[in-house]
């Protein structure tokens, strides 16, 4: 069957059978290797992509039931070289460790930053707990997504990081 | 990863749509809301309807509203928009209090009332919620609509009243004034299903007698209302004895199985445990708001 | 020698050279990884590549009768559909394990335990690949399976592996240590003897990224490269020659991103060598990627150890002797990983942290029809085991004698002036000095506060629990006089090379899962010649490219790999000093050394910094004799002995009486690992450890029924802690570093999954002390602790 989505800002067509997972849609038919699969059964969430800007595990829709959608996945979370804070927040509190849960947990925060700009640490808890991280302890991305509320787009300290800067930060 | 058998998709413009495609595609149809019930049975090829048809975008079914003395739910009303809206909170505090531990905030994005009631899991807990609220469902099919009590409506474990080619389009919840509610459920982990929950109804009257009452259980072999509690709470002001009576009797009206989530005994402690607070909270906040009617 | 402070001395070096490398850092690997550009198995795409998938056996114990694969070859898309029968002929059916057993790489005689592997399916697509395997029938005969571990050795049980020759039961081996006369003579004379018996059971590290491999055989020049989840790809390489034939320095195996590890992948499964004989068959890379149910019914579990343990001491609290008798489920093949002189692992360490007068313990290991492993989940070999058994022990006494458990921890501690100490099972503990990390913990918990408080609670009926842990790892593996695994000795190599404008390379064995080994270990370069962390680059993860070692598992990384990095940079800077006399014209001996820059004694303006020297190195300064013109060096690094990082941990929870839910409140948690590189790091990975340990203690659990179904095959039933289990960790440090290795740091991967399940369940079992439970076994669910409440504290196994 035909369809078209708006990935990341940029329009798609593709032509897919019926039965496609969203995931493997992003993942093989895009290329966008940073969305992860992790359990078949939509309980680790590490397929969390924004439809619509709101998350939704990746592995538990289909690829035509976004047919008309607007999916934004990891890839489309900075801001050409300027990363988004919450991105930034990972790094600086030291959010993720093997990477893999990460950009679902990323795009999680997101979408929580854009309803509650200023969430207390127990709704950042809430906002997650349909995701595992098993490298973490979650702690640090508490405090990594309470860095990016901190520290909200167009503020002038993280406009002017660049990738070299974040490193050396 | 589990990959689902192949099937046709077809996604409905409207509930007449979804109607006639049901119609046209007959038994190994599916329809599919929010997925996350049917889509990981699909992919353990547990399920395999040769037909998906994706009812996403009736949006026309995605409401909620007060008419009179009804919140009238439609059938794709998120869960994540049941626990958001205030007016489900204030009119209905179980459908929040059970929303809150219905899955995960990402699959309350996607999954429906529609959906849960139709799914009828027997760990499932908005039947429990809608049992206790003595709500209606709306199931429209070729030859219109139906009117069901939730009795009527929930047959049993993953089986309902809605045929093949009939869709649930509303749930009405009865609006009772000084009427107040609450549920707990019991879970190994946050997200998990429920070991064992109840609900709870309570309606006091001017004096703060109870007036009306239904207790409801989740996850222990009981599909209908504990009606037993009713004969020996209304009429009563609410006080802990009763409470105990009440939980004694859901403990005996239920019938668990054993599982990884606990024995027979231990789910029977539950049923007449959560009974008891769930009763304590409903009353409570019953109380209250008669209270800030007062005011 | 333990410092309370944030920036530890470095006992290897002089004053002359002060860390400059350590400190918190941000990591150098972080910006692929937000940006979604992290490279996994699973995102590697080769031009031709078909995909992979496995059928696996509905039953726990069956003989196969027969395989139809008829039907699934006539499928359009599939290229190939391989049994145990065709592997038969290549020689490949059986594969060795990393306990000097074998394992069946699919089903030729028998299946022995559900979810084995039973045919291989090769299709252009992922989705055919799966279709197809609905489309092999088989026929099995059904037996009878073992399941119940105790019931393993009975005469009527049914013998699983009966493909080993003259085998008549499900006996594995027998093992001891420590001394029995004596500790049997300390036990008869003792005033107080304690015995209880302690499960550990079944868990599975389940890393996100579940494992798989993309294999891609060339046919016309018969290499093999190998794309891997693997946490060791040197061994891997090494046992691959041995069982495909194909020649080693003709493989290459590479493990890009890995999404967590834990010990999962460690061993070498059916699955990665079917999509090398797939790709072989084919002609064709073939990438095969398990699913989760896959993952957790075949893949390595951990622990099962049922343990009978006692424990001796005097009335007024002195630890006299330890015992313990183990009953050890291995599953199907004893595929658990094992240093080879000790087929349970370090689980001799159970001594713990107390100075005993003896100690003895054996370990019977058996089969039975379930999934085959037992080293894995961050378990330091066996210490996770050992640790929770003696740290349940001890409060158990404690109960007994109506002390205070941190008291009677405190008074039965190893002395400092004690080490190096020889404890009665073998082993020689580096450095200790266990009470200022066990009072730290005290206080950052207020733990006397926290006690009045539990009193208050439980007059009230409520039930408050506060458990204590403290533990000593045994991590670094290992010595190669005493060690090896299938003949490996467990030596890291390192090489560093500093390019001619003073940018670093340095290549390492080892292979991060997350663990930020690309930051590390250029801190541990920086530290040592002065070149920022940032102008080095940490090359991991390809055979091809990276000296032998043995990977990272047991906290081994930073022991070892750490060690032969330091020294590579020791040993260029060293040269560096020759090449910079050579360029000053002066005798190396004249040289100081200070911050990455070798300067004349007693004239500071004179020098050379690193950038320098390596342009000297490679540019055309006539070099001593001796001395090669470029500025590089390699090292394997042979530890002489293993490390003891150790900590105390204190755990508050509150149980809900009417339900049995158990809330972990608090956590607190002090660790020791030596020096600390990057206490970021660090602090990361002892967050990961805690949550496995609040995992195991209340939900995680691999269960089965009595016909040996698994009923933890998926992530709707094996529950792992979400962020609303754990709280929010409150951690602190001690610093007592290691005597024998080059910067004195003695790792900390798993010392939080090791220390911290016994923290928890004693501070549930604390909790329910009012109920008279003494003991129960995890996982405290809320149907387990109700159950306990009610006196029927049962084995989960």
């Amino acid at each position: 069957m035909h369809i078209n989505m708006t990935i990341n800002g940029t329009d798609v067509t593709r032509e897919i059978e019926p039965r496609v997972l969203l995931v493997h849609f992003i993942r093989d038919d895009l290329r966008l290797t940073g969305t992860h699969w992790g359990c078949d059964t939509s309980n680790c969430g590490t397929c969390v992509v924004l439809m619509d800007g709101q998350p939704v595990k990746s592995c538990t829709v289909l690829a035509a039931m976004a047919d008309g959608h607007s999916i934004t996945t990891v890839e489309g979370l900075a801001n050409g070289t300027t990363l988004d804070p919450v991105q930034q927040g990972f790094m600086e509190e030291h959010g993720l460790q093997c990477g893999f849960c990460t950009p679902g947990m990323m795009l999680t925060a997101r979408a929580l930053l854009d309803h509650n700009p200023h969430p207390e640490p127990l709704e950042i808890r809430e906002a997650i707990s349909g995701q595992i991280c098993r490298c973490t302890g979650y702690a640090t991305i508490v405090r990594s997504i309470q860095w990016a509320a901190e520290h909200p787009v167009g503020t002038a300290e993280t406009a002017a990081t660049t990738e070299e800067e974040a490193v050396h930060a | 990863m589990q990959i689902p058998a192949p099937f046709d998709y077809v996604r409905a413009s409207s509930v007449d749509n979804a109607l006639a495609l049901l119609d046209r595609h007959g038994a190994e149809s599916r329809v599919v809301a929010g997925g996350h019930s049917l889509l990981p049975m699909m992919k353990l090829r547990l399920a395999r309807p040769d037909w998906l048809i994706d009812i996403n975008d009736l949006f026309e079914l995605d409401y909620l509203l007060i008419d009179g003395q009804t919140l009238r739910i439609g059938a794709m009303t998120r869960h994540t928009t049941l626990l958001e809206s205030d007016d489900v909170q204030r009119l209905f505090p179980i459908i929040t209090d059970a929303e809150r531990v219905i899955a995960d905030p990402i699959v309350r994005n996607r999954g429906t009332i529609g959906g849960s009631l139709c799914q009828a899991d027997p760990a499932e807990d908005l039947s429990t919620v809608c049992h206790v609220l003595e709500a209606v469902a709306v199931v429209r099919g070729p030859a219109g609509e139906r009117m069901l009590s939730m009795a009527d409506f929930h047959r049993g474990p993953y089986e309902t009243a809605v045929a093949q080619n009939e869709l649930l389009i509303e749930v009405r919840v009865p609006i009772r004034a000084g009427s107040s509610s609450a549920y707990e459920k019991v879970e190994r982990r946050v997200g998990d299903w429920a070991v064992a929950a109840a609900g709870a109804s309570v309606t006091l009257d001017s004096a703060g007698a109870i007036s009306q009452v239904a207790v409801g259980l989740t996850a222990v072999g009981l599909e209908q209302n504990v009606t037993e509690v009713e004969a020996v709470l209304v009429g009563q002001t609410p006080t802990e004895e009763l409470f105990t009576e009440a939980g004694r009797l859901a403990s005996l009206a239920c019938d668990p199985l054993a599982d990884q989530r606990g024995p027979i005994d231990y789910k029977r402690h539950l049923a007449d445990e959560l009974t008891r607070r769930v009763l304590r909270a409903a009353c409570r906040r019953a109380a209250a708001s008669a209270s800030e009617i007062t005011i | 020698m333990t410092i309370l402070e944030d920036r530890p001395s470095n006992p290897a070096a002089g004053d002359h050279d002060r860390p400059i490398g350590h400190g918190r850092m941000q990591r150098k690997e972080d910006p692929r990884f937000v940006r979604g550009k992290g490279h996994y198995v699973d995102d590697i795409v080769l031009p031709g590549m078909l995909h992979g998938a496995i059928l696996r056996a509905p039953v726990a114990h069956a003989r196969l009768v027969s395989i139809d694969t008829t039907e699934a070859l006539a499928h359009p898309k599939v290229l190939a559909v391989i049994t145990g029968t065709d592997l038969q002929a290549l020689g490949l059916a059986w594969a060795p394990t990393l306990s000097m057993d074998v394992q069946a790489v699919l089903v030729t005689d028998k299946v022995r335990f559900q979810g084995q592997e039973v045919a291989f399916v090769v299709a252009e697509d992922r989705y055919a690949a799966r279709d197809a395997l609905e489309l092999i029938q088989v026929e099995y005969d059904v037996l009878p399976p073992v399941v119940d571990a105790r019931k393993a050795m009975d005469a009527d049980a049914p013998v699983i592996r009966d493909d080993l020759e003259g085998r008549t039961d499900n006996h594995i081996f027998d093992w001891e240590a420590g001394n029995k006369a004596e500790t049997d003579a300390v036990f008869a004379s003792a005033d107080v003897v304690v015995t209880q018996e302690i499960v550990y059971p079944r868990v599975h590290p389940a890393p996100m990224e579940t494992c798989g491999a993309v294999a891609d055989f060339d046919p016309i020049d018969g290499r093999l490269t190998l794309y891997e989840t693997t946490q060791a790809p040197h061994a891997h390489r090494t046992l691959f020659a041995m069982v495909s034939g194909i020649p080693e320095h003709k493989i290459r195996v590479v493990s890009p991103d890995i999404g967590g590890g834990f010990g999962n992948k460690v061993g070498i499964y059916p699955g990665y060598i079917l999509a090398v004989v797939g790709s072989i068959v084919t002609g064709k890379p073939v990438k095969w990627v398990e699913d989760r149910s896959e993952n957790l019914m075949s893949t390595s579990f951990a622990r099962d150890y049922i343990m009978q343990g006692e424990i001796a001491a005097t009335r007024d609290g002195k630890i006299l002797a330890l015992r313990t008798n183990v009953l050890a489920d291995h599953g199907a093949f004893n595929a658990t990983a094992q240093p080879t002189k000790y087929p349970a692992g370090f689980f001799h360490i159970f001594t713990g942290s107390y100075d005993l007068q003896a100690a003895h313990c054996t370990v019977t290991g058996v089969y039975t029809n379930k999934a085959p492993g037992g080293v894995a989940y961050a378990c330091s070999f066996r210490v996770t085991e050992a640790v929770y058994l003696v740290e349940r022990m001890v409060d158990i006494l404690a109960r007994k004698l109506e002390m205070d458990p941190a008291e009677l921890r405190l008074k039965n501690f190893i002395k400092p002036e004690q080490f190096p100490y020889p404890n009665k099972t073998g082993w020689e503990y580096d450095s200790g000095d266990y009470e200022p990390t066990m009072r730290l913990s005290m206080k950052m918990a207020g733990y006397d506060e926290l006690r009045r408080e539990q009193k208050e609670k439980r007059e009230r009926g409520e039930l408050m629990g506060i458990g204590i842990s403290f533990f000593t790892e045994t991590v670094g593996a290992g010595p190669r006089k005493d060690m090896d695994i299938l003949g490996l000795g467990m030596a890291d190599g390192a090489e560093l090379r500093i390019h001619p404008t003073g940018k670093a390379v340095v290549r390492i064995s080892v292979q991060s899962q997350g663990q930020g080994h690309e930051t590390t270990f250029a801190q541990i370069v920086a530290e040592e010649i002065g070149i920022p962390p940032e102008d080095i680059d940490v090359v991991h993860g390809d055979t091809d490219q990276t000296p032998f070692g043995l990977g990272t598992y047991g906290s081994r990384s930073t022991p070892v790999s750490g060690a032969a990095v330091a020294l590579v940079a020791r040993k260029v800077r060293e040269k560096a000093r020759f090449i910079a006399a050579a360029m000053l014209e002066t005798r190396p001996e004249d040289l100081e050394w200070e911050k990455g820059r070798w300067f004349v004694k007693g004239d500071p303006s004179i020098g050379k910094t690193m950038a320098e020297i390596a342009m000297g190195a490679h540019g055309t300064v006539a070099l001593p004799e001796g001395i090669d013109g470029n500025l590089d060096a390699e090292v394997t690094y042979d530890p002489p002995n293993l490390t003891f990082p150790f900590g105390a941990y204190i755990c508050v929870v509150d149980v809900d009486p009417g339900t049995g839910h158990v809330k972990v409140r608090r956590f607190i948690a002090v660790d020791d690992c030596g020096t600390r590189i990057n206490p970021m790091i660090i602090e990361g990975q002892i967050h990961g450890g805690l949550t496995d340990g609040v995992g195991m203690a209340l939900m995680e659990f691999i269960e089965f029924d009595a016909e040996g179904n698994c009923l933890g095959g998926s992530f709707m039933d094996y529950l792992i802690p979400t962020a609303m289990e754990v709280p929010d960790w409150e951690t602190g440090f001690t610093v007592t570093p290691s005597p024998h290795h080059p910067i004195g740091a003695k790792g900390v991967g798993e010392s939080a999954t090791v220390g911290s399940p016994p923290a928890v369940v004693n501070a549930v079992v604390d909790a329910l002390a009012p109920f008279g439970v003494v003991h129960m076994d995890m996982p405290c669910t809320p149907a387990r602790v109700w159950e306990a409440m009610q006196g029927r504290t049962r084995p989960p196994v």
